[in-house]
């Protein structure tokens, strides 16, 4: 029995505005979060429907990290299967994508329906008589893990938990209203890449809720002058903490009007981009969101940067290393030019965005100044210490200390 | 035309083709960074990309620079605005065909190897993969019309700010 993760973590008070260091680092509590937060009740985006379009498409990726086939049943259902076999627990499915009518393991050759059913061992009954399997076994009780999955706007989503609620409840109203504004109109892919960070999972995760840092850090905005000041903005999240929303809004045509000549003029005490077309944009949206960073607890990005859309997920890959798998997108309905302005803004986005770029590299400089100190912890005393989302703001770290509600719910620490 | 599909071409073409490569690749290793706009066109275009992504068809990747001004702003962002780990790099770049010639532009390939060296001495390779080139031999000096990075792997390490 591994230690109690409550013995091993001692927490710094009863809330979630201090984080102890320690929780970036120890294997213990990184093989724990894997139990109670991956397989815990939390739905996972494991990927886009369109990518798996006609019975028998596959492909594989990881809920926290065990891996798992997504694929597309030869009735034309999602199933989302463990990819691992039942005889030795070999990976049965080895490329990333692919098109198979069944799942058939490689090592010795046992073979499963596309909904995970064991349908025959080779040999089973033995070479001339002489071995095989005992009378006693059982293909039904012998197939792959599925798991159960729900769909929604065309998004992915699997769980281990039998206790989780459906997903749209279990996001909520205001996070469902967001994925429809941002994703519901269809998905047509323009590009897919990773980053690998050297850090924790849940240090990026921090990052991508903490709309304090974002005026700050990232000084492209600020050093080109492209700052939009005047704009509204807030903070939204699902109730418990776990899922955020943070954005901005242009109140007007006209003020996104005055801002686009605003960026436009020459800035004599600054500098100036040579080819202001990358900022260029268009109204997408009637509610004139300009920003909108979306999270869904654990792991899972929902993102509108002007007119860059995108979806992200963290995968956990060891206690100091994550991945971030980056889908970019724009809709059937865009026109060429519309296609051609979500191209040239995808350049603030991603491991070379240069409005982006920043929060690849944050991450591993926590892990490396906190490593000696494990006992210590951080500070997240910005905006308050509660849960309590801002209607107008975004000065806050309240965002944050709701993925901190979420993990200790999950964790029972 | 030789056996691989690639094209003859004479000497003092390829002389000149070569040389843009190496001039391109020292001065981004040697830190000149403000003349790589220089190696390019006015009506350029650099984009890096990822081979899954460029084999698919797919039209996002990692940078997407369609005029030369956009060069300038990468390279200004880099200087004043963006936030990373001082390091530096070194191409070595091998085995460059001529793949055609249209319309005085010259198609050219080249495979690269680029090493990081960050501040502290790590040394890793960083990326390789293949350059798609069009370039042109018309005026004072050879110059980049379309350079396409095309990235092996899906995965950049941490974060990319020096162009490749």
């Amino acid at each position: 029995m591994a230690t109690d993760i409550k013995d091993l973590i001692k927490w710094p008070d009863d809330g979630v505005s201090s984080i102890p260091y320690q929780i970036y680092t120890d294997p213990d509590v990184y093989e724990e979060e894997q139990r109670s937060i991956f397989r815990g009740p939390i739905w996972s985006f494991v990927g886009m429907e369109t990518e798996i379009a006609k019975p028998g498409d596959y492909q594989t990726t990881y809920i926290g990290d065990t891996p798992v086939i997504v694929l597309r049943d030869l009735e034309g259902d999602i199933q989302v299967i463990v990819n691992r076999c039942a005889h030795r627990g070999n990976l049965v499915c080895i490329a990333k994508e692919g098109h198979t009518e069944e799942l058939t393991c490689v090592y010795h050759n046992w073979r499963y329906d596309l909904q995970g059913n064991l349908k025959s061992v080779a040999f089973g009954k033995g070479v001339g008589k002489q071995g095989g399997m005992p009378d006693d076994f059982e293909r039904s009780k012998n197939g792959m893990q599925r798991l159960k999955c729900e769909i929604y706007a065309g998004l992915i989503f699997a769980t281990f938990s039998d206790e989780v609620a459906p997903l749209t409840e279990w996001l909520g109203p205001e996070m469902v209203e967001n994925i429809d504004r941002v994703v519901g109109r269809g998905m047509v892919l323009l590009g897919t890449y990773s980053q690998y960070m050297p850090n924790n999972w849940k240090l990026y995760m921090e990052n991508v809720r903490d709309s304090y840092h974002a005026s700050i850090l990232h000084m492209f905005q600020a050093t080109f002058r492209l700052n939009r000041l005047s704009m509204k903005g807030g903070i939204k999240m699902s109730d418990g903490g776990w899922h955020h929303i943070s954005y901005s809004i242009a109140e007007s045509d006209k003020e996104e009007a005055e801002y686009d000549a605003k960026k436009l003029r020459a800035v004599m005490d600054g500098y100036t981009l040579a080819d202001p077309t990358l900022v260029k944009g268009w109204r997408e949206f009637d509610c004139g969101t300009t920003l909108a960073i979306q999270s869904t607890y654990p792991n899972f990005v929902v993102q509108q940067i002007s007119n860059s859309l995108a979806l992200r997920l963290c995968l956990p890959k060891g206690p100091e290393e994550c991945e971030l798998l980056w889908w970019v997108f724009g809709t059937p309905d865009d026109t060429a030019e519309q296609r051609d302005i979500r191209i040239k803004q995808s350049n603030m986005i991603g491991p070379g965005g240069v409005i982006s770029m920043e929060d690849g590299v944050v991450g591993g400089w926590i892990q490396r100044g906190t490593k000696r100190d494990l006992g210590k912890s951080s500070v997240v005393l910005m905006g308050g210490r509660g849960i309590e989302p801002s209607g107008e703001g975004r000065a806050t770290e309240v965002s944050i200390r709701g993925f901190w509600q979420g993990y200790r719910d999950c964790m029972g620490i | 035309m030789t056996m691989d599909g690639s094209i003859q071409l004479p000497n003092d073409a390829r002389r000149q083709i070569d040389d843009l490569l190496a001039e391109y690749a020292h001065a981004i290793d040697d830190d000149r960074l403000e003349e790589w706009a220089d190696f390019f066109t006015d009506d350029c275009s650099y984009r890096m990309i990822n081979r899954e992504n460029h084999e698919k068809g797919r039209v996002v990747g990692i940078m997407d620079c369609s005029s030369k001004g956009m060069l300038q702003d990468r390279i200004l962002a880099l200087r004043e605005a963006n936030v990373f780990e001082p390091h530096t790099y070194r191409h070595i770049l091998s085995g460059t065909r001529i793949t055609g010639r249209n319309d005085g532009l010259y198609k050219v390939e080249t495979s690269f190897l680029v090493v990081r060296i960050m501040q502290e001495g790590d040394m890793a390779v960083f990326c390789t993969g293949k350059y798609i080139d069009e370039i042109t031999l018309d005026g004072d000096r050879p110059l980049f019309r379309e350079r396409v990075v095309v990235c092996d792997s899906n995965r950049v390490d941490t974060l990319i700010v020096i162009p490749i």
